[in-house]
């Protein structure tokens, strides 16, 4: 094995250009491999940030009184419901809280009221979702310290959490009094300790958030909760997880898929691209190795007929070969991944991603993989070159 | 003592109307020792015969035994490991490695039967080079030496293993006469202070007069 690397390694010195050239091919297609990893990965990291990152992976939420149905008649149902302030509540979830915390799959968890309410600003008025979040865990889900712009996300008792747009709207600034108002008809003023910009319109404008205790006051709510939202560390765990906790607790816990199905969709489309993408940088790695090989076995014919003629085995000829594969793999492997990573550093960080920049992440290309895949590729692609080298009939190839 | 013994020997290329009947029952044996040379016509067949002694084709029938061992019913595998123990080529255009040293180019058998480049062999090819009169071109790259050094090198190569027999396929056949002779000489002192048996086969008369033995070849058998 060890002179056999060495005459590998003497027939890719011995001819500098052309191994040169299919080390860079090797490295253009590792390249490529390395490219499309961070792409890829950083794009669905993005998006995931964007979207499902900032938001519950399981949802346990009190359904409201289902209205019962006197009867139906052609083209029309008939419900009633009798008229109640009351906000739905899950009564038993507290109980459940530790129980939930203690899963393996269970990154986060925030204990919520919620419910709708109104701010008053003058004569200004805003509807708005008010969002009770417990001290303490006010980024469990929704990273609002990431997205502070003034103040700070802390949720004490009084302090209130308001969007960019909502602030602006309302021509309010830090430190300002806001009355609040929610639909069971109860008032507080609060203070403005914090301003958050998510970017998207919905959470900057109709979002509210108060401590839990300032919620459980404006919804005359002592006990129980209206919502618990569970982060997880997969979030593509999210249908077993939700369905574990529906059955250790009987509480109506929700996977974040039930309603964001399109998003998962478009995920995994994202996801299968990358592979395509990948699978052919390999391939061409490996048609090129091959025929790279194929040519120096043809050029090596009558040196190949001398090897057999002075003892060396067919084995040791196809050793000779698939080494040179493997050589390549691993020059065009390693200058690839360090070319590959030396053109992603200019691009900011998985955290620094801002619109406009390609969402590029470097942690995410992959190099370990596409170097052992590629050396994989080579030493594959080296055997059909190596058999046909060890087919040589020394009496012929000595005679060319 | 007999080396060799070829009975019966025939090679035919091809089949039917386009059969080309090369040996047609050859007959040969070779002592331990000898320094023989092969003599013919062009088509004769003695290529095709050193091709067959050098257990690098086998023939259509016959029978060909060496140091006791039956060569025709030998695999291919342990034909090419008693090639390389027992058996050294001289080619006519010396058909060296060029990506390689001299040196490297004489210790090759040995490396393949080794695995590696010992010290041993690397101190036995130096001191085959310094017997052919190459000391001072022991680390060339064989490309760069002329073509008589380029044989000499060869023979140093087929000398390696310490075989007992060594085919020169016209070895002299690319030289000029100067080149040609120094060959020769080496190749007789040689098989004179080791024994080594030579089969040179040669169109040259003054090449096979330097041999103590000319084996003619014609019409695919030893004649006389």
């Amino acid at each position: 094995m060890l002179y056999a690397l060495k005459i590998a390694s003497r027939y890719l010195t011995a001819s500098k250009a052309q191994t040169a050239l299919l080390v860079t091919g090797v490295a253009v297609g590792v390249f490529i491999f390395i490219f499309m990893s961070a792409l890829i990965g950083g794009l669905a990291e993005f998006i995931l940030a964007r979207t499902a990152g900032d938001m519950a992976h399981v949802s346990i939420q009190a359904e409201a009184t289902n209205p019962a149905q006197l009867g139906e008649f052609p083209g029309t149902t008939l419900l009633v419901q009798a008229a109640t302030d009351e906000t739905a509540t899950l009564r038993d979830a507290t109980n459940f809280q530790p129980l939930i915390e203690a899963l393996p799959e269970v990154k986060a968890v925030s204990p919520q009221v919620n419910g709708a309410g109104v701010l008053r600003r003058g004569t200004q008025v805003a509807q708005v979702s008010i969002i009770g979040l417990e001290p303490g865990r006010e980024s469990a889900i929704t990273n609002l310290a990431k997205y502070m712009v003034e103040g700070d996300a802390g949720l004490r008792t009084g302090a209130l959490l308001l969007g960019k747009s909502l602030v602006d709207d309302l021509g309010l600034s830090l430190g300002q009094s806001v009355l609040v108002q929610s639909a069971n008809g109860i008032d507080a003023a609060l203070t403005l300790t914090g301003i958050y910009q998510i970017g998207s319109g919905g959470p900057d404008r109709r979002m509210a958030y108060v401590s839990l205790s300032t919620a459980r006051t404006l919804f005359a709510m002592p006990q129980g909760l209206t919502k618990v939202e569970i982060k997880l560390n997969d979030l593509y765990a999210a249908d077993e997880v939700a369905a574990h906790i529906r059955a250790l607790t009987g509480l109506p816990a929700k996977s974040w898929t039930v309603d964001g199905a399109q998003l998962l969709e478009a995920l995994k489309a994202q996801a299968q691209t990358g592979y395509f993408l990948k699978t052919f940088a390999m391939i061409t790695i490996v048609i090129g190795v091959a025929s790279a090989l194929l040519l120096s076995t043809y050029r090596r014919r009558p040196e190949i007929g001398i090897m057999r003629a002075m003892g060396a085995s067919r084995n040791f000829v196809i050793v000779v070969f698939v080494l040179q594969g493997a050589l390549v793999g691993v020059m065009g492997g390693l200058v690839g991944a360090g070319l590959g990573y030396l053109a992603l550093l200019p691009f900011p960080t998985r955290d620094a991603f801002r619109p406009g920049t390609l969402p590029m992440d470097i942690t995410q290309g992959s190099y370990g993989l596409a170097i052992i895949l590629t050396v994989i590729g080579a030493i594959f692609a080296s055997i059909l070159p190596a058999r046909s080298a060890a087919r040589v009939d020394p009496v012929t190839a000595i005679g060319q | 003592m007999t080396l060799l013994t070829v009975t019966d020997l025939v090679k035919t290329f091809g089949s039917g109307e386009t059969a080309t009947h090369v040996l047609r029952g050859l007959d040969l044996t070779l002592q331990t020792g000898e320094m023989a040379a092969l003599l013919g016509p062009s088509g004769s067949g003695k290529s095709t015969l050193l091709t067959i002694l050098g257990t690098l084709m086998q023939p259509s029938s016959g029978r060909q035994t060496m140091l006791g061992v039956d060569l025709t019913i030998a695999t291919d595998a342990e034909l090419t490991q008693f090639r390389n123990l027992h058996i050294g080529f001289v080619f006519q255009f010396h058909n060296l490695l060029p990506d390689f040293t001299a040196l490297e180019n004489v210790i090759f058998p040995t490396a393949i039967r080794e695995g590696r480049e010992t010290l041993a062999a690397r101190n036995r090819g130096a001191d085959l080079l310094t017997r052919m009169g190459l000391a001072d071109r022991i680390n060339f790259p064989s490309a760069n030496l002329s073509g008589g050094q380029k044989q000499r090198v060869a023979v140093a190569r087929a000398l390696m293993n310490a075989p007992e027999l060594v085919l020169a396929d016209e070895p002299t056949g690319n030289l000029d006469r100067a080149s040609a002779m120094q060959v020769m000489q080496l190749i007789g002192q040689i098989n004179r202070d080791e024994g080594t048996t030579f089969l040179i086969s040669t169109h040259d008369e003054k090449i096979a007069a330097t041999c103590a033995r000319q084996i003619v070849v014609a019409d695919g058998k030893v004649s006389g």
